[in-house]
């Protein structure tokens, strides 16, 4: 099968039978779920449920203990160039490089990829329309507020052209509305340019009807599809009952 | 679909050499950038080296007296023996604080988004190296130039350019080195530990201040330890290529240790190698 033709049938990103600890502590346990091409998936999970652990697996930072990973088909461990080139990745700390410009950090990531000085400039400037930043291009990184930056790092994380999109808490430290606003321009991206959309949070209230949901706890999967089913299959009103009844737990940000 | 998607033209693949190079240019081209926006780092850099200049070597020219041992023809000044001790001091910092800066971003961050490019990591860890270094070469040029004024200078001007691929090696194993310790050492957050558990080892258990004869008659476990410490070489293979000599024995030890350190970072940083896993605990 040729990577064309596997892309067009593979799920963006397929997670099976993931095992992981730390020394003695498991940190996920026998981790399935995919993420469909189009698709805003929402990873839900309190802190220490194994979020960050599995968003270091699919980033390539470390191998998994056991299990597979893979992008439109392909496996991370055995063929990271390609898995890695399909991936865009925006991470929960703070990652542009304050002293450089807008621009400057998008060429710069460009150049890691592979994407030479010129092509970087359009594809940046593309990129940064559609996250509305271009007029801010040549400002340096550090004069931006943090909404502005998660923006740009949203679409420094386009740059390459991945057609699977991997944000980790990417709302942390903003405030309402710079947080409904990532949520929307990521929504948009999903349901317009068809990227598979993975959507790591702690805060239930982030999840909406249409999306898909996969709650994580304790480092299990303890239920993943549509929030609608998922809702359903609980016998909970909303998704944040469908959360505590599952989890035994209350999530932040549930009604 | 839109633009978001691969190109079509995007090779199914592998990468072409061309992104290789591409990918290579980026790394040092932010370093450069980095480097001339951080301006305290680079002063700081240059004021270390021209204290001991100034201060340590005007204060010990009358103690210490050096007789005439190669690559040196003549009686030399203390100042100028210590020089190339300098120099590598200059790369030596350099290398552990850019380790540093690799421990530090890859909490914040930027190491993450290096570590996540499709391109093969040891390829990537080795152009962060050379990016590491060329920085470093520059910090010593710029002594240099200061240094002149005070006719500390090679015994022609050809000794300027016979330096530089020295710097160079110099520069990587250093660096290779500081990477190599960023991925192993937990707690290298604080730049005082590096400073008394590697630098300031490496630095007075070498050539650096002393010729290793008088070390030798002093103490000829010490003397053994200096010959067996890589930086004793890194100044040594600095000091003969400053005078257009080159010495066999100090570029085999600089290239097999930068192999060594680099090979290391390399296994480290690998992702099936768990050296990361267990950090992040």
């Amino acid at each position: 099968m040729t990577g064309a033709a596997r892309d067009v049938v593979a799920p963006a990103l397929e997670v099976v039978g993931l095992s992981h600890s730390y020394g003695a502590r498991k940190a996920l346990d026998d981790v399935s779920f995919s993420v469909a091409p189009g698709s805003f998936t929402v990873l839900l999970g309190l802190n220490g449920a194994g979020k960050s652990t599995l968003f270091s697996l699919v980033t390539r930072l470390f191998a998994a203990r056991r299990g597979r990973i893979s992008i439109f088909g392909f496996d991370v461990a055995r063929e990271p160039r390609e898995a890695l080139r399909r991936l865009g990745v925006v991470f929960q700390a703070r990652t542009l490089d304050l002293d450089l410009s807008v621009m400057q950090n998008l060429v710069y990531h460009a150049a890691l990829h592979g994407i030479g000085p010129a092509e970087a400039q359009r594809r940046g400037a593309a990129a940064l329309q559609r996250v509305a930043m271009s007029d801010r291009a040549s400002d340096k990184a550090r004069d931006l507020s943090g909404g502005q930056m998660r923006r740009v790092e949203i679409a420094r994380a386009l740059v390459h052209g991945p057609r699977l999109l991997l944000l980790d808490e990417a709302t942390v430290g903003l405030d309402i509305r710079a947080r409904a606003d990532i949520l929307a321009h990521v929504r948009a991206l999903a349901r317009n340019e068809g990227l598979g959309v993975l959507w790591t949070t702690h805060l239930i209230d982030e999840a909406q009807t249409g999306d898909d949901v996969v709650i994580l706890h304790e480092g299990r999967i303890l239920v993943s599809g549509a929030i609608a089913d998922v809702v359903a299959r609980a016998g909970a009103s909303d998704i944040g009952g469908a959360f505590a009844a599952l989890a035994g737990v209350r999530a932040e940000g549930a009604a | 679909m839109s633009d978001v998607t691969l190109p079509p033209d995007a090779p199914p693949r592998g990468f072409a050499a061309r992104q290789y190079a591409v990918c290579l240019y980026g790394i040092v081209w932010r370093e450069a950038l980095r480097f001339v926006h951080q301006r305290e780092r680079f002063v700081s850099a240059l004021v270390r080296p021209l204290v001991w200049l100034f201060i340590f070597a005007a204060g010990f020219r009358q103690v210490l007296g050096i007789s005439i041992i190669p690559p040196y023809e003549t009686y030399v000044l203390y100042e100028v023996y210590i020089t190339p001790g300098l120099m590598a001091m200059i790369q030596l910092f350099n290398g552990m604080q850019s380790s540093l800066s690799m421990v530090y971003d890859r909490e914040m961050g930027n190491m993450r988004t290096l570590l996540i490019s499709p391109l093969p990591r040891w390829f990537v860890l080795a152009s962060k190296l050379v990016a590491g270094a060329a920085v470093s070469v520059l910090q010593v040029y710029a002594y240099l130039a200061i240094a002149w004024f005070w006719e500390i200078e090679p015994p022609t001007l050809r000794g300027y350019l016979t330096v530089l691929p020295a710097l160079i090696l110099v520069g990587l194993m250093l660096g290779a080195l500081g990477m190599l310790l960023s991925s192993l050492i937990r707690q290298l957050e604080n730049f005082a530990g590096v400073m008394n558990f590697v630098i300031f080892p490496m630095f007075f258990a070498s050539s650096a201040l002393y010729p290793l004869w008088r070390v030798q008659e002093s103490s000829p476990y010490l003397y053994w330890i200096c010959q067996a410490n890589p930086f004793t070489h890194a100044v040594e293979l600095i000091r003969f290529s400053f005078y257009e000599k080159f010495d066999p024995l100090s570029f085999s030890v600089v290239l097999g240790c930068t192999v060594v350190f680099l090979g290391g970072a390399i296994l480290a940083y690998d992702p099936s190698r768990g050296m990361l896993t267990r950090k992040a605990q």
